[in-house]
């Protein structure tokens, strides 16, 4: 008993006396956090793609900003923003239909990005970024994830009515006098941001995870939409912490391990939940 | 004299080569319940979108008790009931709580509840026999039942104009009836109602006027008026090239 005790003390105290690892976690726990706030719009909405697409088309953006020693968020935003609005263009003004238009762009974004960052100068670390480097996050890192996932929470939690709304029916919002399309921009900025913030903990090929498996694997618990909210939240946030600590002792990728616990506990949800287990599910179609 | 509940005036629409509505004239006067009758493609829906102002018509004015359609929009003088299909209904969300998106414009900015729209809320769910499903996830309801939640967040919402396209498409019995008798009740509470409808033996009991639409108005006056043989055959049996791609 003592033993478990013990080795439980160690597991999370041993690595918190680090700074690197007290930075690591904040900086996993606040972008965790706000990628699942968002993720229950996001898989409602049917986003996923979107949001692959946005992640990977910030590399440009990142490269660039190592060139001109700017914020790497700077850099990553405008690419991330600019891309939703070229995919956006495409989409509307050509035949072609949006998970093409998708395709074309964040594939063309990426390659771009690549090409870039052969062309520099002083290599950036192509491996940080796609993989992310959770433990060597500065303290200006973390205090830019920090006000960035701040100011994502306060327009979510001023906003989050109108954006429900929007999501399930944008026709009625119109109908009150709502404007859909500013409210589409508007999480699709946020989309943008948040893909950004959590850039630093995961990286881009995984930071897709952080926005969909929170926000899937609540949705799998529960029938209420501020129910989803808050576990999606408390779901995120505990595996960022068994993340990050679990990486320390196995010495294994930080963003991959992260990225595994939000799976163990998606899951865990798939083949638990009450009304959607396939275990427990009977064997006539139960959907309405 | 009152300025018509719904005014559209020599309005023309296109879906790209598709005319849907032509010079279209239309006044509805205020507290009635008029019904709208046209086969597919008669520019029926088409007219919803444009008395909307979903629809940029080529041509033509719109008047909502003598405002535009985006201020009248903003001043929440129309409601609408879409056809059932129109919403995803795995959607994480209660009866209640889509009722409740009914009050969001007496709201403040971040459509916080004050125990007035609560109110609403419960009267509307009570008048449409809904309360004691509140509490379900909205995909759990029949067809007939998800027509009244979205009949209860119009009522909710107390906008004196209700746009209702096809509402008895597919529905019980029961509910046909609930949703019936609620109608009725309204002009005498201040509302016009504008309801598209395939059925037409609905129209002599429900509607004080009746609309005959063909891409223009075909007739319009008391139901007896309007369902005339002549006049039906008319309005059924015209050609129409393409089917509404709304």
């Amino acid at each position: 008993m003592n033993e478990t005790l013990t080795a439980l003390t160690d597991f999370f105290a041993l690595p918190l006396q680090s700074p690197r690892i007290q930075r690591a976690l904040l900086t996993a726990v606040a972008a965790g956090l706000v990628c699942a706030v968002l993720s229950c719009w996001i898989t409602l909405m049917g986003w996923s793609l979107m949001a692959d697409a946005i992640s990977h088309a910030v590399l440009p953006g990142v490269v660039l900003s190592y060139m001109f020693g700017l914020p790497i968020t700077l850099g990553a935003l405008i690419f991330g923003t600019g891309s939703v609005a070229l995919i956006g263009t495409v989409n509307r003004t050509s035949r072609i239909k949006e998970d093409a238009a998708i395709g074309v762009v964040f594939t063309t974004m990426f390659a771009l990005g690549l090409v870039l960052n052969s062309r520099m100068p002083t290599r950036t670390d192509l491996e940080d970024i796609l993989f992310g480097n959770i433990l060597d996050v500065s303290n200006t890192d973390t205090a830019q994830v920090l006000t960035l996932t701040a100011l994502a929470l306060t327009l979510l939690w001023y906003k989050h009515r109108d954006l429900t709304l929007y999501a399930f029916d944008p026709v009625h919002a119109h109908t009150l006098g709502l404007h859909p399309r500013r409210l589409e921009a508007l999480l699709l900025g946020l989309l943008a941001l948040t893909v950004v913030v959590a850039l630093q903990a995961v990286g881009i090929i995984l930071v897709v995870a952080m926005v969909i498996i929170p926000g899937t694997t609540a949705r799998l618990l529960t029938d209420r939409f501020e129910t989803m909210l808050a576990l999606a939240s408390a779901i995120a946030t505990t595996a960022a912490l068994l993340g990050v600590l679990t990486s320390f002792h196995l010495n294994t990728p930080t963003g991959a391990t992260i990225v595994l616990t939000q799976s163990g506990a998606f899951t865990l949800a798939y083949l638990l939940s009450p009304r959607h287990s396939p275990l427990t599910r009977p064997r006539q179609r139960t959907r309405t | 004299m009152n300025p018509a509940a719904i005014d559209v005036t020599d309005t023309t629409v296109h879906h790209g080569h598709i005319l849907a509505l032509d010079r279209l004239d239309l006044h509805i006067p205020p507290q009635t319940v008029c019904g709208l009758l046209g086969t597919n493609g008669s520019g029926k829906s088409t007219l919803f979108k444009t008395i909307l102002g979903l629809t940029r018509p080529d041509h033509g004015r719109t008047r909502i008790m003598g405002h535009t359609p985006t201020a009248a929009r903003r001043a929440g003088l129309l409601a609408y009931l879409p056809q059932a299909e129109q919403v995803d209904w795995t959607f994480p969300l209660r009866v209640d709580d889509v009722v409740m998106m009914g009050r969001y414009n007496h709201m403040g900015p971040r459509r916080d509840p004050r125990p007035t729209d609560r109110q609403a809320v419960d009267q509307a769910l009570h008048r449409t026999a809904l309360t004691e499903l509140a509490h379900r996830q909205i995909g759990a309801l029949s067809g007939g039942q998800r027509k009244r939640a979205f009949l209860a967040r119009a009522l909710a919402q107390n906008a004196p104009i209700l746009l209702l396209d096809e509402p008895f498409a597919g529905i019980d019995k029961h509910s046909e009836s609930t949703i019936t008798d609620l109608l009725r009740t309204l002009p005498a509470q201040g509302h016009t109602l504008l309801i598209s409808t395939h059925d037409l033996t609905q129209v002599p009991t429900l509607c004080d006027q009746a609309l005959l639409l063909q891409r223009r108005v075909l007739a319009q006056g008391t139901p007896e008026h309007v369902l005339r043989p002549e006049l039906l055959m008319q309005a059924f049996t015209t050609h129409t090239p393409q089917e509404d791609p709304a």
